[in-house]
């Protein structure tokens, strides 16, 4: 059967190599799942007087009631303690994770504990098995990939989870290499896993869940929704394009951070546009389990390697927040340096954008000499030579020379450092998505519970908000982001939010038995939200306008050039909100 | 004159699970793309192309028949695949065993077959035209 009622953890201690499975009808009950249970489970486990990679913090993985049985359902909430911030860490992939899951017959996962020795996880439904890996150590994501396959049966339904070794070194901002082409990408689930030993988790699982006696009303429900994902517009941006539309559109507008933020606009972004890679190295997409959009745009990327045609290829997957991470941002005008770098970043197993914005940080750094090309082993870095930024990001995954290690603790740490704090592009302690749209990006991001553009779709409020008011702005942040909460609860991809309103939320969910109406859901999302807040707040999170950069309050914007006391003025009206709903 | 399942277009496919939930879904009456007649899966790890393992509906003899002690699997009219009772099976597997490109599922709780009934629902819900109904005969 479903879990309907409750959600179903599966418990994995490292330290000790138990595991068990405990039932929560509570926790159904008033936060159904995803986001909205990962956050509460992470409330009641984390330690807030211990160390981010210290092996009592958990890391939790959650799914929702109607993951993989509705189309575009298909994202695992991912909450821990953030390396990057120190304060709260939430990430979101999608693959086959979610779907592997919920028919191994979980609705979450908690890891605890540490292990000895480096090991990877296997839950095969009811079998849950600890098994070395170290012959994997220090092997990239995409060969731990291959040697697990050989290892694990399921092809097809499996799901493998890996770090590179920029995640066993404990680089602040690795990621979690999702199914080959997806990640948990932002504030550093990587790293955290490297300190449990944990190189990676193969999920599989074959549970029965029949349908329903009487079918109809989900079977009704599920083809409207589908209907709405493939023959609507909801979603047409990103099976066609994808993400990467954004580039000459934000480019035109004055919007695309470029040379660490020194700039809005990119001479180069027509080569490096949406519409160049699409005509050029789109070779085919490819979805998650249980979405038909396929979003994910695969490059083959080709290069020449000796005389006499011959070349090498490989396949790149891309989006518009890596083209501005590793091309405008540092000045790359050219698909072949933003591929190389995508690959390099990946393979090694770190956030590109965080990559990104640490490399920014350092190019400008060392124009100004505030670090030297010593101390980065002999790499003198320069906008645009993504050759040298290849290198570069090698050494931050080494950590072998002293600027490489700083960078691996991200920009801000690097910069209180060496100095440099008033151009480093990141708000709340973490590299700023691809926009520079005004005030309502740069807020929403410190504001964003994952600092993250998609939190609140800040750069969407900066383009459309009429009249743009401090109080209107303040208030968008918010009720977004709680709407959000509610999506992402039930683990629906956010490219779908235009498709999956509360209404026909609630319809899907009441097909399959759960009743909650709009204004029960969106009292939730409210809910949710400030119980994250104060969650956040406990883990250590303070929004203070004297931290952002000064770099933000001199590179113009579509909204005009920002003015840090009304930064101050909106974040002022936010703790007035804040006091009112807490 | 009937119709076979085919797929004609697998280098389109973007692996996305939809068919093989909607063959769980709207025959099989569950909710996991393991109940299912067609099953995608990619050739070697995910960088690979996918493809469709599905039923090629045999000219006869046709093997999960020849296989079936019951009536539950009759050749269908016009020669090709063939038609399943699921009243008549016994849930002896020789079928699964008999299927010469092992696309037979077998359904542990139920302990039957999951064989390809030919309806095309999982053409209807494939986003990229992947998949065929084609007339033989």
């Amino acid at each position: 059967m479903l879990n309907a009622e409750v959600v179903r953890i599966l418990h994995v201690d490292l330290t000790t190599g138990n595991s068990h499975v405990e039932d929560r009808a509570d926790l159904f009950r008033d936060y159904l799942g995803g986001t909205g249970v990962a956050m509460r489970l992470l409330d009641e486990l984390v330690r807030a007087d211990l160390d981010p990679f210290d092996p009592a913090q958990p890391v939790i993985f959650a799914i929702g009631p109607l993951t993989t049985i509705f189309p575009v359902v298909t994202k695992v909430a991912a909450t821990f303690r953030s390396p990057l911030t120190g304060e709260y860490g939430e990430s979101h992939a999608g693959g086959h994770f979610a779907s592997a899951l919920r028919y191994a017959g979980y609705d979450a996962l908690v890891i605890t504990g540490a292990a000895q020795r480096l090991v990877y996880l296997l839950i095969d439904g009811d079998r849950v098995e600890i098994r070395p890996a170290d012959a994997m150590a220090g092997m990239d994501t995409i060969e731990t990939g291959r040697v697990i396959r050989n290892q694990v049966e399921g092809a097809g339904h499996r799901s493998i989870l890996r770090i590179g070794p920029a995640g066993e070194r404990r680089v602040r901002y690795a990621s979690v290499n999702v199914d080959t082409w997806r990640h948990f990408g932002r504030l550093g689930l990587g790293a955290v896993l490297g300190s449990k030993k944990l190189k990676a988790l193969a999920v599989l699982g074959q549970k029965h869940l029949p349908l329903p006696t009487d079918s109809r009303a989900y079977k009704k429900a599920y083809a409207e929704v589908y209907d709405k994902v493939l023959h609507t517009d909801a979603m047409k941006k990103y099976h066609e394009l994808g993400t990467p539309s954004n580039i000459l559109p934000l480019n035109e507008l004055g919007a695309l951070p470029t040379y660490n933020v020194r700039q809005g606009y990119f001479g180069e972004a027509e080569e490096i546009s949406g519409e160049s890679f699409a005509d050029h190295e789109l070779i085919t997409k490819h979805a998650c389990a249980g979405c038909q959009i396929g979003c994910i745009h695969i490059a083959l990327y080709r290069r020449p390697f000796a005389p006499g045609w011959e070349f090498e290829s490989t396949m790149v997957a891309y989006d518009h927040e890596l083209i501005y991470a590793v091309g405008s941002l540092l000045g790359v005008g050219n698909r072949d340096g933003i591929l190389h770098l995508i690959e390099e970043i990946d393979r090694l197993g770190m956030d590109t954008i965080s990559c990104g914005t640490a490399l920014a940080w350092a190019t400008e750094a060392m124009e100004r000499g505030a670090v030297r090309p010593e101390q980065l082993g002999g790499l003198d870095l320069r906008w645009g030579d993504a050759e040298r930024y290849g290198r570069a990001v090698a050494a931050i995954a080494r950590g072998d020379t002293e600027l490489g290690q700083w960078l691996g603790q991200g920009e801000v740490a690097a910069a209180r450092h060496y100095g440099g704090q008033e151009y480093v592009a990141a708000a709340g302690g973490q590299g700023i998505a691809g926009y520079w749209t005004g005030y309502a990006h740069v807020v929403g991001h410190l504001l964003g519970a994952r600092h993250s553009h998609l939190d609140n779709a800040g750069y969407g409020i900066d383009q459309k908000l009429e009249p743009y008011t401090d109080e209107a702005i303040v208030d968008r942040i918010i009720a977004d982001e709680a709407e959000r909460t509610v999506q992402t609860s039930i683990a629906i991809c956010l490219f779908a939010r235009g498709v999956y309103d509360l209404e026909t939320v609630s319809q899907a969910l009441g097909s399959i038995g759960v009743q909650r109406s709009a204004d029960e859901l969106r009292a939730m999302g409210q809910r949710v939200y400030w119980e994250r807040v104060r969650l956040r707040e406990q883990l250590g999170f303070q929004a203070r306008a004297e931290d952002l950069p000064g770099r933000f309050f001199e590179t113009p914007t579509p909204r005009g050039q920002m003015d840090r006391a009304r930064v101050a003025h909106l974040l002022e009206l936010y703790q007035a909100r804040r006091a009112a709903a807490m | 004159m009937p119709k076979i399942l085919t797929a004609p277009a697998m280098a389109r496919c973007i692996d996305c699970n939809s068919c093989m939930l909607a063959c769980a879904r709207m025959i099989y009456n569950s909710f996991s793309p393991h109940k299912s007649a067609i099953q995608i899966r990619s050739r070697g790890g995910a960088m690979g192309r996918l493809a469709a393992n599905i039923c090629t509906a045999c000219a006869e003899p046709v093997p999960c028949v020849e296989a079936c002690p019951t009536e539950a699997l009759t050749v269908r009219t016009g020669g090709r695949g063939m038609t399943y009772r699921k009243a008549e099976c016994i849930g002896c597997h020789k079928c699964v065993e008999a299927c010469p490109v092992q696309v037979i599922g077998w359904d542990e709780e139920e302990t039957k077959p999951v064989v390809c009934v030919f309806c095309g629902q999982c053409v209807r819900f494939c986003p990229h035209d992947c998949l065929a109904l084609e007339e033989v005969g």
